[in-house]
């Protein structure tokens, strides 16, 4: 893949397919579905962060005029049944049920407990009043470290620590341990002329998707179930219902509508599942909606962690030993991000000497999900300050600190795998090279900061089919949701194919049961896997394509060629027609043509990206300010280069959210007392500048136009490149997140 | 041979050997051939007779797709990694 | 249940009468009795723009506005903004610029940015991120968003 291809539609701008629908307001997102005889569902959540539920009184919601159905954990099947069979998996089965609706016990505030159907969504709030719960309220522990405390507060009875395998003896909120270990650890600290050790804290964040989440559900006399819904991901809906509920996946219909933002928070289900038992419960359709504090509260926001850093460095600047201990919240049941943290930390160098500690720890929040490389960011945090603060000491630039001892292909990741061509460096180089970079930067309380980050990205399966329609163009079906412009980036790979405009296909993402099984929109694999089957679907149909002209000039398939959008006959006659051309004489020459390919890629290929950031600091108030903000990123190939740009952009200003001013604040109570989108303050417009989106690419070769997944690492390096800007403005480490006026001035000594 | 690099925490298994030369042309001989030698790591790696659905397999850096069905080259590296799903679900694994 | 109320309105241009609840707020009465959904609720208490409509020339967060209230008013919503046959200006600078990820805020931040250039047909950059600071976007960065506005105002 080193030569440089010449493309007519890669790389290129269109305008979007679906863009018209959405300036318009005519694009249907969940909460945007109607259906006759609606009913509308509401969620009683618990006011508590900790506590059993002695006792569930629904009668008087049930008494409430309008109201048609109440559900609780009692209307799910029973996890505890199937557990002395299916030992581990029933386990997780209950936890995955008890997040739904609570049954014997509510781990935090928001925890769902029961939900009432109604003609109206106002009654249904108001006879959710009127459900009568009696709690015995328990001690909430809210903090990793205090939870991992012998006299913590236990979530879990039955959760032991689990460390590959062997499983601890009592209970523990601590749900797992793991370790990567390569060379000698203690060996590589000797070898170092300097060593740095510090302790960092990141707070709890959430994805903060404007799109509350959603669910309309209809249950048919025969059994038929059909979901609406805004998600990132229909089959994996599809099998989470088929779980919860202990249903056939043939009965399931998930139909997936316009998606108001995921990142990586629209893949657990929460209320499709309540949808579904109240549309069972009524026999009629039910829609059910999260105003924004169920979303804080009742959904998975993205963990807090404690995390050390330890790394070691020679003079001349080659890191000779690096560890760390990572702890993260997993919220209030097992399964946070620290295993791909651990796998990111400190993976941009190439170290001989690593070792890796993880615990995923139980706490009184929501159970945390995934959050745009979920742990990497909470992990660059750490390791990319100390990097910093290593260059700083041994007087070497940051960036070339980066360039003496960044991966490259060939090298082993810190946990281990051989890097395939991967393209960290170039991203350094563009950033050294970059006019911010080499711009001035000396006025008082100003500074400047970078950092790195990697996401190894994922490829899982995709399915895509190809309609060829006389005229020429192509109906392209896909089960990717489409929530940054992928129908475009997918559409022009298959245009690019057969030679067309990418306006020439029409992409449509349809239910599951119109297309075949297509993982999640997630991961940054979207625009690499399904687009890789939107290639391989595209070929299908220029090899069956090549046959009719074939027939059509009684040739040998063998002596048809298709180049620019135009068949040839090579040896002997003198044919040509144009995929156009042809499209009109299919019935002629054997029916239609549908394209299909089904892919489960292996070779995503990492994401590097490398931030350069000024900022300057109010000493009076502690606020920051972001001046100026350079991220480069190594995209492979852009398909789309506006929407590549735009995922950079997107993510960096996540990252500067969940540096300067996000995080959920508890009282002692266990209650986030910042549940609105004014106390849970996300950057707006004017709290920024423009975001210089850098695009390198270098190509992937596990893609055939060498295409990586863009979406999630531009959200690693923004908070350790703002903390080195901060340093360098005032001359003092932040190492809590988010770096808010309150902590800045505490740090500067102010207050 | 396969080089199969050991998990930090399957170490207690094989005497402290962080990486060792196991014969095998696929993913399933060589945990076959290291359950040999190493009695008790299989059940580490597996799950009945898949691999543990928390856990990624890498061939020279790539996570294989295929699970026990993966082809091994002579000078194959390997690594037993904890999966990456993208975060579907987990927790239903 | 309260009785419902009988209100006169004009809606993009055109005399509409509705029944509605005093606690329906204009929001839950464009989606869900006139189903108009191209507002939409993201946060239901003024923070997030993403139901931003006009009410008698003025840019409003419709959730914060009763549906009782627009009585004899006019009310301008996304769905009114294009011809036919022809975007309007900003909803073509939206696309050319790639303004838009998900979509879900897009619909108030076009209305929003109306309403800016009907009063302020050549705002700086500054004056475009000022106004529109009180609609929030997760995907993009504001970077393109905000071009989109400087192009639509430089196209008119």
């Amino acid at each position: 893949m080193s030569e440089k291809k010449e493309y007519k539609v890669i790389g290129t701008r269109p305008i979007r397919h679906d863009g018209v629908d959405k300036v318009t307001g005519r694009a249907i997102y969940g909460a945007d579905f109607q259906i006759t005889g609606l009913l509308h569902g509401r969620v009683l959540r618990s006011p508590h962060a900790h506590a059993r539920i002695v006792s569930i009184d629904t009668s008087r919601a049930e008494a409430h005029p309008g109201v048609k159905g109440v559900v609780t954990a009692q209307d799910l099947p029973t996890a505890e049944d199937k557990m002395a069979d299916l030992g581990e998996g029933a386990v997780n089965l209950k936890y995955l049920c008890d997040n739904i609706l609570a049954s014997d016990k509510v781990l935090y505030k928001g925890h769902a407990i029961a939900a009432v159907a109604a003609t109206d969504p106002h009654i249904a709030e108001e006879a959710c009043e009127l459900i009568d719960v009696e709690y015995e309220v328990l001690p909430p522990v809210l903090e990793v470290r205090a939870a991992m405390e012998a006299d913590a507060p236990i979530l879990h009875e039955n959760l032991r620590t689990s460390s590959l395998g062997e499983t601890g003896d009592k209970p523990s909120n601590v749900a797992s341990h793991l370790q990567h270990k390569k060379g000698d650890i203690e060996k590589g600290f000797d070898e170092a002329d300097i060593v740095i050790e510090r302790e960092f804290v990141t707070g709890t964040v959430h994805q903060g998707y404007i799109e509350p989440h959603n669910a309309t559900a209809l249950y048919n006399p025969d059994g038929q179930l059909t979901v609406w819904c805004s998600t990132q991901g229909a089959f994996t809906v599809r099998e989470q219902l088929a779980e919860i509920l202990q249903y056939p996946i043939s009965k399931i219909k998930v139909v997936p509508l316009e998606i108001g933002g995921g990142f990586g928070g629209k893949i657990n289900v929460y209320i499709k599942p309540v949808a579904a038992l109240l549309a069972k419960k009524t026999g009629k359709p039910v829609k059910v909606l999260m105003n924004r504090a169920d979303v804080f509260e009742g959904t998975g926001p993205t963990p807090a962690s404690y995390i050390t850093v330890k790394m070691g460095a020679t003079k001349d600047g080659k890191i000779t030993a690096a560890q760390t201990s990572m702890v993260f919240e997993a919220g209030a049941y097992p399964g946070s991000p620290v295993g791909a943290g651990a796998m990111c930390i400190f993976a941009p160098y190439n170290t001989e000497n690593v070792l890796i500690d993880g615990y995923d720890v139980v706490v009184n929040k929501p159970k945390t999900a995934p959050y745009r490389a979920p742990g990497a960011t909470n992990a660059a945090f750490g390791s990319e300050t100390v990097i910093d603060e290593l260059a700083e000491e041994l007087n070497i630039d940051p960036l070339e600190m980066r360039l003496m001892n960044g991966a490259k292909e060939g090298d082993h990741r810190a946990d281990g795998p051989v890097f395939p061509r991967i393209g960290f460096i170039e991203t350094v180089e563009a950033a050294k090279t970059h006019p911010h970079y080499t711009a001035p930067n000396g006025k008082k309380h100003h500074g400047r900061g970078v950092a790195s980050g990697f996401w190894f990205n994922i490829g899982l399966e995709s399915s895509v089919t190809i309609n060829v329609n006389p005229d020429g163009t192509v109906n392209l079906v896909e089960g990717s949701t489409d929530i940054g412009g992928t129908r475009a980036s997918i559409a022009m790979q298959a245009a690019e194919v057969l030679g067309i405009p990418a306006e020439s296909v029409n992409p449509t993402v349809v239910d599951t049961n119109s297309i075949g099984y297509t993982a999640v929109t997630g991961g940054s694999r979207t625009t690499y896997a399904t687009g890789y089957a939107a290639y391989e679907a595209a070929q299908d149909v220029v090899k069956q394509m090549i046959g009719r002209a074939a027939k059509l000039w009684d040739v040998n398939e063998a002596n048809v060629q298709f180049a620019d959008g135009e068949f040839s006959s090579i040896n002997g006659k003198e044919e040509q027609i144009s995929f156009r051309d042809l499209s009109a004489r299919l019935g002629e020459t054997g029916g239609p043509v549908v394209g299909r390919a089904t892919m489960n890629p292996a070779g995503a290929g990492g994401a590097f990206a490398t931030h350069v950031v000024d900022v300057a600091v109010d000493e009076e108030t502690g606020k920051v300010e972001i001046l100026r903000y350079t991220a480069t990123q190594d995209a492979g190939k852009a398909i789309h280069p506006s929407y590549v740009e735009g995922q950079i952009q997107g993510g960096v200003v996540q990252g500067i959210g969940w540096a300067l001013n996000e995080e959920y604040i508890y009282n002692a109570e266990g209650e986030m007392t910042n549940a609105s989108f004014l106390d849970y303050r996300m950057p707006t417009c004017l709290d920024l500048p423009m975001i210089d989106a850098v695009i390198v690419e270098v190509p992937n070769p596990g893609h055939p136009y060498g295409v990586r997944g863009v979406g999630e690492v531009p959200i690693v390096p923004p908070p350790a490149a703002i903390a080195n800007a901060i340093y360098d403005a005032i001359g003092i480490r932040m190492t809590e997140l988010p770096m808010s006026p309150d902590r800045l001035l505490k740090a500067m000594g102010k207050i | 041979m396969p080089v199969v690099a050991i998990p930090a925490l399957m170490r207690n298994l094989t005497d402290g050997e962080d990486s060792v030369t196991i014969p095998g042309a696929t993913i399933r001989e060589v945990i076959d051939n290291l359950e040999t030698r190493y009695p008790g790591t299989k059940a580490k790696l597996c799950d009945g007779d898949r691999i543990h659905p928390s856990i990624g397999v890498y061939i020279n850096g790539v996570v294989t797709r295929v699970g026990m069905h993966a082809r091994v080259d002579a000078d194959a590296e390997l690594h037993f990694l904890p999966a990456i799903s993208g975060g579907v679900a987990d927790i239903l694994h | 249940m309260a009785r419902k109320s009988h209100v006169q309105t004009t809606i993009n241009g055109e005399a509409v009468e509705f029944l509605c609840e005093p606690r329906q707020s204009l929001l839950e009465v464009l989606r869900d009795e006139l189903h108009l959904t191209g507002a939409k609720e993201g946060c239901n208490n003024g923070n997030c723009g993403a139901c931003s409509v006009i009410l008698d020339g003025r840019l409003v967060n419709s959730c914060l506005v009763l549906g009782v209230e627009t009585d004899g008013k006019s009310v301008e919503t996304i769905e009114g903004l294009a011809e036919p046959d022809k975007l309007h200006p900003i909803q073509d600078a939206f696309l050319e610029n790639a303004a838009l990820q998900c979509g879900i805020c897009t619909p108030g931040f076009i209305m929003s940015a109306k309403a800016l250039l009907d009063q302020n047909p050549n705002p700086t950059e500054h004056e475009v991120r000022y106004w529109l600071a009180g609609n929030l976007c997760r995907c993009t960065g504001y970077d393109k968003i905000v071009r989109a506005v400087l192009d639509a105002a430089a196209a008119t």
